[in-house]
């Protein structure tokens, strides 16, 4: 009955589980994923974003460096932390980490969970663009393992510039999209009530990515969803993470970046 | 014959649209050779009119020398998308047929004043310059090509951002070319960006923006985010200059506006200074 449940989703209905205001953001993973967790502040160039943050933490027996988009508990903190949306400094912040993982030899764990890049006049004036595509340029070739989650919400380029890694998880009741699908519809069907059926259209739920080949392992989520059970579904995806940093450890670095790039290449590659 | 018996004939009538450019930023009538002449930028205005990717490729190239690679590489549908106006796969269909190109970006190999060179044009025209599965596998191809015969990588974007029918298997193709660009510059060759109007969304957050020179064309829009979507984010109008070439190099995004026409010659003094 309750797996009835599950396989009766919408696409829409699970653009809701992954939305919903409960489901662990990266504080629950701090608290429940890490034994130690020391966070790193600033891009050594403006400032400090609070809605993509990261340091170094504990998971299990793993040192790590561990980034991950923000999402609040309530509105204060959502307001401190942009509702996820990171600004240029975000990411740039995150390059700088991860260069620090590269160098004492640390894996990096990336947490994604964002309704998109931040939109704003001072996100454009300080090069969204530019620090996005250069984080994907540098994660590509970047000489450490790179497990990434999407925890939640995989908002488009504002999710990528943080998702170019060597296995890509996503959560049972995640997405990741391209675009909206509040945006798609308006653009497509000119309506932005017709998100349900954009949503089923583009293809955004783990089942259908798996398919695609976008994503490499779906973790399961508690019955209901994650936030039914936030201590069940972080437990799941530090098994996951183990798991996955445990093979990516054995393979050559060099091999590892190869695989990388060919695992990239291969995307849209239908021929 | 008397006068009033003679037929009167026609004046010759000369159709305007034969004769007269109009200028879409001035609204300016340019006489159409004088328009063709100058490679579709206005001389009173200065506005620089989109260019197909053929033009394109004329302007930049010596003569004779483009050889197009990857004319094989076309779309795909993964999603097997459809909307309320049909089908994408019969859209791409009839812009394939409409274009004559076979994606949004044509790539191939070229001289530019006797310099060889990988080439990659963006074409806007086909669905708005989108970057799709084929248009990403062109330009890492492309990539790929520069590295075989060690030679530096030019691309044009001219682009709306990516191709929304194409879903994620779209925004994949941002990481993947950037991917084969920063192969390319491992391999120490120069990577030349050159952005037209408009680079925006998916292309500018991918490989228009890691050039290891940024060139742009004058007033050519340049952004992530679209206005409107930051209108309404901020919730105030934006200046009109607001994501101009401009305004994205007082920013310190782009190393120089260069006017069409001596765009070329900078191209090639630019491969000079890095060694070719």
């Amino acid at each position: 009955m309750a797996k009835k449940t599950q396989q009766k989703l919408s696409p829409w209905d699970i653009v809701q589980i992954a939305r919903h205001a409960e489901r662990p953001n990266i504080a629950d993973y701090i608290r429940l994923l890490c034994d130690d967790f020391v966070e790193l502040h600033g891009d050594r160039l403006f400032g400090d974003d609070r809605g993509l943050i990261g340091g170094f933490a504990t998971i299990g027996d793993q040192k790590v460096v561990l980034i991950g988009h923000r999402k609040g508990r309530g509105v204060e903190e959502n307001i401190e932390a942009n509702f996820g949306m990171a600004s240029p400094e975000g990411y740039r912040k995150a390059m700088r980490l991860m260069r620090l993982a590269e160098k004492y030899g640390l894996p990096v764990v990336s947490l994604v969970d964002t309704p998109g890049a931040y939109p704003g006049s001072e996100a454009e004036a300080r090069g969204q663009a530019e620090a996005i595509a250069h984080n994907l340029e540098f994660m590509s070739t970047l000489k450490t393992p790179i497990v990434v989650v999407v925890c939640g919400e995989g908002g488009s380029g504002g999710a990528l510039g943080i998702a170019v890694g060597d296995r890509i998880l996503m959560l049972q009741n995640a997405v990741y999209s391209v675009i909206s699908p509040e945006g798609c519809a308006s653009i497509l069907w000119r309506d932005g009530s017709k998100a349900a059926i954009a949503a089923e259209t583009l293809k955004i739920t783990a089942d259908s990515l798996k398919g695609l080949g976008i994503i490499d392992e779906i973790v399961p989520e508690p019955e209901g969803g994650a936030h039914t059970d936030v201590a069940a579904a972080v437990a799941a995806v530090k098994k996951a993470v183990l798991e996955n940093l445990a093979v990516l450890k054995q393979i050559p670095l060099a091999t590892l970046t190869e695989q990388r790039y060919a695992k990239f290449s291969a995307m849209g590659r239908f021929s | 014959m008397s006068w009033f018996e003679k037929p009167v004939e026609a004046p010759v009538r000369v159709p305007t649209e034969a004769v007269w450019a109009v200028c879409p930023s001035c609204k300016g009538y340019i006489a159409k050779d004088v328009w063709r002449a100058a490679n579709k930028v206005c001389p009173r205005c200065n506005h620089h009119e989109r260019l197909s990717c053929r033009e394109r490729v004329t302007l930049l190239t010596d003569a004779g020398s483009f050889q197009e690679i990857n004319a094989g590489v076309s779309f795909n549908d993964p999603l097997e998308f459809k909307d309320d106006s049909g089908a994408y796969a019969d859209k791409a269909k009839a812009t394939i047929a409409k274009t004559g190109e076979g994606e949004a970006v044509l790539t191939g190999t070229a001289k530019i004043s006797k310099i060889p060179v990988v080439l990659g044009v963006m074409d806007f025209k086909f669905l708005g310059g989108s970057l799709g599965s084929g248009t990403g596998e062109r330009i890492l191809l492309a990539a790929e090509k520069a590295v075989e015969l060690k030679r530096p990588l030019i691309i044009v974007s001219a682009s709306g951002g990516a191709r929304m029918h194409e879903g994620i298997v779209s925004l994949m193709q941002m990481a993947k070319t950037c991917a084969a660009i920063a192969r390319l510059k491992e391999a120490g060759l120069p990577y030349l960006s050159i952005l037209t109007d408009p680079t925006t969304g998916g292309v500018s957050a991918s490989y228009a923006m890691v050039g290891d020179l940024n060139i742009a064309e004058p007033k050519a829009l340049i952004g992530f985010a679209g206005r409107r979507v930051i209108e309404q984010t901020i919730k105030q109008k934006l200046p009109d200059d607001f994501q101009t070439a401009e305004y994205t190099l007082a920013h310190g995004f782009v190393d120089h506006i260069v006017p069409r026409k001596e765009l070329k010659a900078f191209l090639a003094k630019v491969l000079r200074y890095a060694g070719f």
